[in-house]
């Protein structure tokens, strides 16, 4: 492959995991934004949604319904938690809502090893997601161009939705400032609905990717990936959904890159350099790329 | 309209408001002066639904409004310009407005309500499509009256308005207050600007440690004594 050719593989496959951390940081960053809550219990959705994807098919559903099925099902169930979970611990300290999001994920994750046994499962995917498509010695994964091509219409979509709809405009409102939301007669409870139904969705769809990406299921999955959205969030400034979507693909971007230079001996420990690069920028910019300070927030 | 008795409410150990009673009657402007921490902005937040009294009634055209959720209590009118404007700065102009008219379902009055706003405040129109955040201080307090006026209000709570503002803006600021006032709004004023609340209400109350030590109408309360010492002896306000 000349530099080029290798350049543009590397492109793509940072694009790619970029844009399946830019979908699970965005439910992250938009429930941080209004509620001040980290909810680590997110990953978790991807992981219902994968096994009610994989339950859809193995019961003989052909792959699109089985999808739709363990998208809508990651909806319901960050609906539910945030019904059961965090409403009721509405203004109740920070504190508070984070260790309820490990309770919240430590009851998912145990709930799934009782139902599906802790082992991994095969996650069967049709042969379009497996495909590799060869364009002059580049070889394209149909599946990475899938995840960009999804996320490219999502992220479009939820532009569109948080600038020109009421209920958008409203979440904006209420992550900049909840108290004024209320005054000006904004229902805080469907806007956190509305915040925790999107991100779900997202994750949903994040799982079917990453599922087919490993090819199995497993009830831990969703560690990594929720792990990763922080990161992504923290980089981008939690709580902004640009900052969300740009800290996701540079964190995709430093995987893929120290991927390649890293020696071959060192890759093992890749994550450990992301996290170094990550401390220090944090180091530089507290608050993340587009990170507001403090004292705008309040 | 609105009546609140013997309204209490504590914070922990803070006795915020010791059982105050005010009456705000259809169409009047009323002024609700004090010192800082005398309570004037915890009544306020009372009856906007978002602090609960620990006792007493707050009752605005016959429904309680210690019963009733921030949410409904917009949906009565009842619409807060809170202390320090508190408006959407990440939202351009345009979008506070819309904000602030996001519970009314009929277009066409939300559309007539914007052009009122930006005859009421010109400088609006003429930013509208800028984020809140690059406004004035002035600026981002007609913002948050016009966010307010948005909803349509029956009943206008106002929290210092004029607080940090240059004199020639709190001037202007008051000829609005004024002018809504003539149109019909029923004002609830809050302020600590003495001499301007006096010179445009109707009827006054003074707040000290959480209890009404005064009430009156405006001319009433300009000519007594007390408020001349405690408030309006010192060295005139600029502005006037």
């Amino acid at each position: 492959m000349s530099p080029l050719e290798l350049l543009l593989q590397q492109l793509i496959n940072a694009v790619s995991i970029g844009s399946l951390y830019a979908l699970m940081a965005i439910g992250l960053a938009m429930v941080f934004g209004i509620l001040r809550l980290i909810n680590f219990a997110h990953g978790d959705l991807i992981m219902v949604g994968s096994y009610v994807a994989l339950l859809a098919q193995l019961l003989g559903l052909p792959f699109v319904a089985a999808a739709a099925a363990g998208v809508a099902a990651s909806t319901v169930a960050g609906l539910a938690m945030e019904r059961v979970a965090y409403r009721p611990l509405r203004g109740a300290h920070e504190i508070a809502m984070l260790l309820t999001s490990f309770s919240v994920t430590i009851f998912l994750e145990n709930l799934a090893i009782i139902l599906f046994r802790p082992t991994s499962r095969p996650f069967p995917a049709p042969a379009v997601l497996r495909s590799v498509i060869e364009m002059g010695r580049l070889r394209v994964a149909g599946l990475d161009l899938i995840a960009i091509a999804v996320a490219a219409v999502l992220l479009l979509a939820l532009t569109l939705f948080v600038r020109r709809t009421n209920i958008g405009i409203a979440m904006r409102a209420a992550s900049q400032d909840l108290l004024a939301a209320r005054l000006v007669g904004i229902n805080v409870n469907r806007v956190i609905a509305t915040a925790f139904a999107i991100g779900s969705l997202m994750a949903g769809v994040v799982g079917l990717l990453w599922s087919a990406r490993v090819g199995k299921v497993d009830p831990l999955m969703g560690f990594n990936p929720v792990l990763k959205a922080f990161v992504a969030s923290v980089i981008g400034g939690l709580g902004s959904l640009p900052g969300a979507v740009i800290g996701a693909y540079v964190l995709g971007g430093l995987e893929i890159l120290l991927q390649g230079l890293l020696p071959a001996g060192l890759t093992a420990y890749r994550d450990a350099f992301v996290f170094a690069v990550l401390i220090a920028l944090l180091l530089f910019r507290p608050n993340g790329i587009l990170g507001a300070s403090e004292r705008e927030k309040i | 309209m609105l009546k609140l008795q013997s309204v209490d409410v504590r914070y922990g150990h803070i006795h915020a408001l010791k059982g105050i009673s005010i009456e705000v009657r259809d169409g009047e402007l009323v002024a609700l002066l004090g010192a800082n921490g005398a309570g004037k902005s915890t009544t306020l937040m009372c009856i906007s639904g978002i602090v609960r009294p620990q006792s007493g009634s707050l009752v605005c055209d016959g429904i309680d409004l210690a019963k009733a959720s921030s949410f409904d209590i917009v949906g009565l009118g009842v619409i807060q310009c809170p202390e320090g404007r508190r408006i959407f700065g990440g939202l351009t102009v345009l979008e506070n407005l819309r904000m602030g008219a996001v519970r009314r379902p009929d277009r066409s009055g939300v559309r007539k309500d914007m052009e009122r706003v930006f005859s009421l405040f010109p400088v609006l129109g003429q930013r509208r499509r800028q984020s809140g955040a690059t406004l004035s201080g002035g600026e981002q307090q007609m913002l948050a009256i016009g966010r307010a006026l948005m909803a349509a209000p029956r009943l206008l709570l106002l929290d210092e308005p004029s607080l940090g503002l240059a004199p020639l803006v709190v001037r202007a600021i008051f000829r609005v207050i004024r002018e809504l006032h003539r149109q019909g709004v029923t004002i609830l004023l809050v302020e600590q600007n003495v001499r301007q609340a006096l010179a445009v209400a109707d009827r006054g109350y003074v707040l000290s440690t959480g209890t009404v030590t005064l009430e009156g109408s405006g001319a009433e309360l300009r000519a007594n004594p007390e408020i001349e010492q405690a408030y309006l002896s010192s060295a005139p306000e600029a502005g006037r």
